[in-house]
Formats: structure tokens, sequence, C-alpha cells
């Protein structure tokens, strides 16, 4: 192995960076996605119909008793039967992340919901605002501001979650990494700086968070 | 203007009104007052559904409120509601309150959503405090921002659901002053309070509820002078000398 070598992360770098490029985008895809369909598994929760809340209630405690790996797994072997083709492995992780995703993001939209005073809707609805507009215009805005430091820090959690798609061969950049740490028998440089990537970009956001969140507190 | 007749209604098994019935005239000022949990804020949230009813009819502006074709959001833009927590928007300025109703509900438009706000801003004293955020405005500001964003829909009557009773003592004749205003321009009031002074002076008729009933329904000289029963009396006897 010999010394440590910056000369080996330096030659690496282009391939790394298209690694990065796909594990941002996945951790984009899958905060995204998984906000939005949190968002509907939240308001399925909250609704007044039964059937609706009992639901979205199974659909979170499902999807929160399964360990994320084997979603991806599942996932890349389950969506080319459901399609008829293949899809490729990164399209199937998007969907498992997706799906994962909101079963979380739908607990904390849920709670950031369920914080905003009962008075807010009525005042609301007493205007000739309808159910959907209250939703829109007063408790979302109240609830993503309460909730966002806890949303940013879920957020931060799929970022590191992203590198599970190793186990599809997906080259994320812990995979393209690993990939070039085994070619070129250089390994110890290549995961010393998946630690320290990964390191820097967590710590910063996390005190992002922690600074507005005491930006926003009253 | 607003029929009440036979309304009762339960929370499961639980009557909250007791075939309550009364009729509020155009321009009319009625005060409502009676023991906590008697079922005044029911009543009154019945009027414009936000509560719903299981017995009777309420009517309001010749619209039956209990039809289910009845087009809820409609006609409670045209019914103005004051809460005794003000329910002032956090997250919007004392402007973005006001204007959120004509907006979504009356599809102004940003200009004259906002002109129509400042003017009754300047109504209830508060126009250089547009663009505060209601946090930073004392309790009875708030409520007046609040009576400011109800008269924002023009509505034909306003509903008050005890305005003052969550007010510092120094900041309740403010509210009752723009509330006193209202009255002598016409509106047509229905104001739940144990303001016994203001009810003296502003309203025409005042109703005493107990247990889900209205048990007593005078002109206001009437009830204070000598009320019918013997629950209002001594209601008014216990309120009076505190
Ligand atoms: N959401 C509810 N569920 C069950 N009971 C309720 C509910 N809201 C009010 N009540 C009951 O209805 C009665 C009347 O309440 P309310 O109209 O708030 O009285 P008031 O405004 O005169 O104090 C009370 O006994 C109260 O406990
Ligand atoms: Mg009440």
């Amino acid at each position: 192995m010999g010394a440590f070598d910056f000369n080996v992360i330096v030659k690496a770098l282009p391939l790394l960076w298209e690694g990065m490029q796909v594990t941002l985008l996945l951790t984009a895809l899958g905060i995204l996605g998984g906000i939005a369909l949190g968002i509907v598994l939240a308001v399925m929760r909250l609704s007044r119909s039964r059937l609706f809340r009992n639901l979205a209630g199974a659909y979170v405690d499902l999807l929160r008793s399964l360990p994320l790996v084997l979603l991806i797994f599942w996932f890349y072997f389950l969506v080319p039967i459901a399609v008829g083709h293949p899809v490729g492995g990164f399209y199937s992780a998007v969907i498992g992340f997706i799906l994962f995703e909101a079963a979380y993001f739908c607990e904390i939209i849920r709670s950031g919901i369920e914080g905003v005073r009962r008075g807010q809707v009525m005042a609301g609805l007493a205007s000739g605002l309808t159910q959907a507009q209250c939703m829109r215009f007063i408790i979302l805005p109240q609830a993503f501001r309460a909730m966002l430091p806890v949303l940013l820090m879920q957020s931060i959690n799929v970022f590191k979650s992203t590198s599970l798609v190793y186990v599809i061969g997906l080259r994320d950049f812990l995979t393209a990494a690993d990939l070039i740490g085994g070619r070129d028998n250089r390994l110890t440089e290549m995961y010393l700086l998946v630690a320290v990537v990964f390191f820097v970009i967590c710590w910063t956001a996390s005190q992002a968070v922690g600074l507005l969140q005491r930006r926003i507190a009253p | 203007m607003i029929t009440l007749e036979h309304l009762s209604k339960w929370y499961g098994s639980t009557q909250v009104l007791d075939d309550c019935s009364t009729q509020i005239e155009k321009g009319e000022v009625v005060v409502i007052c009676g023991p906590s949990g008697s079922g005044k804020s029911t009543l009154i949230k019945c009027v414009n559904g936000l509560e719903p009813f299981q017995k009777g009819t309420i009517s309001v502006d010749g619209i039956s409120v209990g039809d289910p074709a009845t087009n809820l959001p409609k006609l409670r833009s045209r019914i103005g509601m004051v809460f005794q927590s003000f329910e002032l928007y956090p997250h919007m300025s004392v402007v973005g309150n006001i204007c959120l109703a004509q907006l979504h509900v009356l599809k102004r438009s940003e200009d004259a959503a906002r002109a129509r706000a400042l003017e009754l801003l300047d109504r209830v004293g508060l126009r250089s405090h547009a663009d505060r955020f209601p946090s930073t405005l004392s309790g009875g500001q708030q409520q007046r921002v609040a009576i400011a964003r109800a008269l924002a829909l023009d509505p034909i009557a306003m509903l008050f659901d005890e305005p003052t009773s969550a007010l510092d003592p120094e900041m309740i004749n403010e509210v009752l002053d723009v509330m006193t205003e209202l009255a002598k321009d016409g509106m047509t009031m229905v104001v739940v309070t144990h303001e016994m002074g203001f009810a003296r002076r502003v309203a025409d008729r005042v109703l005493f509820m107990d247990a889900g009933a209205i048990v007593e329904d005078a002109k206001t000289a009437a009830f204070f002078d000598k009320p019918v029963s013997e629950r209002a009396a001594r209601f008014l006897s216990k309120i009076l000398h505190h």
C-alpha cells in the first residue's frame, strides 16, 4: 500500500465527482418526493375519513418497520417486473427512497400540523376560506416554520442513507470511491476521503440547522 | 336577519343546546351572557355553521345554515367573527391578515384589498401598524386588527365571542370603543360578553343562557331592571357586585 498519497485522490476526482452527483441527485429527489408524498400521507392521517386515516397509518407503520436496504433491494427487483422493462438502478433507488422517507416525513409534518392551534382554522373557516385554503394559507406555512429544523435533520439523514445504494451497485459517491480504491489498491485514502467529505457536509448542515433554529425561535 | 328556531345540539350524548329560539333584526345589537359552559360559544358557532347541530333551524338573511345544499364558505364570508383569543395569523403581517380572505374568498385585487385594509386600520386606529407582525402588538391592538379583518369582507352581521376576556383590564376599553362605534354605524351584532357596562350602553337586547337554554330574552332596560328568571337575577348580582 505505501504511505498516504494525495495524488491518488487528485487523480480520482473526476470519477468521484460523478459519484457525488448521483448521491446529490438521489438525495434531492428523495427529499422532495418524500416531502411531497409525506404531505399527502399527513393530510390523510389527519382527515376525518377513517379509511384514509387507517390506510396512511398502516403505510407509515409498515414502512417504518422495514430496513431501507431491504426496500432498495426490493424495488431493484420489483420495479422492472412491474413496469415490464429494466429501469436501471437509479430509478428503482429513487422510488425506494421516496416511499421510505415519506413515512418519516409524514410523521414530522403531521406533528407540525397538529401543533398549529385549532382556533387558527376556525378563524380561517369563519372568514369563508375552504378547508383546503386554510391548509394552504394558514396551517402549512405555520407548521413548516415549526418543523423546519426537524425536516432538515431528516434531510441530512437521507443524504447519509444514500450510501446504501452500494448494495445494488449504483455508482454513488461511496461506490465510486470504493471502485477506485479497489482498482488502484488505495482503499485507505478513499475510505478516509469518503468519511471526511460526509463529515464536512453533514456537520456544516447541522450547524446551519442549529443557527436557523436559534433565528426562528421567538 | 338571524333566526333560530328550536335549535338543539348534542356532543355525543350530552346535550349542549336545548331548544333555543330567537330572532335578531337587521341593525340590532344583542348581548349573550351566562355562566361558563352554558353554551354561548357553541350557539354563535352554530350561526355561521362552524358547529353542526342536530335539531331545529337557523337562517341568516333568508339562507338556511343547516341545509346541506348551502354554500357554507360563501355564507360565512358574509358574517364576521371575532374570537376571544384573536386568532390572528402569526406568519402574516397585519395587512396580510386583513387581505387573506379578501384575496381568496372575495377575489379582490391586491391593490383593492390593501386599500380596504388600510382604510379599516385607520378606523381602528392602527394604520401605522400595517406592516408589523401580530406578535409585536398588544392584546388590545391584536383584537382591533381582528375586528378590522372581519370587517374587510363587508359582513352583514358580526359575531363576537368574549372579545375582551383575554385582555388586560387597561386594554378592554379600546376594543369596546371600536365595537360601540360599529354598533352606532348600524352593524348587526351578536356579542357574547360579561362586560355589563357595554351591554347596558350598547345592546338592544340581552339573552341569558344557562345549561344550553336561552333562559331570558329581554330588552336591555328590562333585563337590568328586573330579570324574570331567578337564575339570571343571581348571575347579575354576582357579576355586578364584583
Ligand atoms: N368539542 C366539544 N366536545 C364536547 N363537549 C364540548 C365541546 N365543546 C364544548 N363542549 C361542551 O359544551 C358545553 C358548552 O360549551 P361552550 O359553548 O363553550 O360554553 P360557553 O361558551 O358558554 O362557556 C360545555 O359543557 C362544554 O364542556
Ligand atoms: Mg365560550
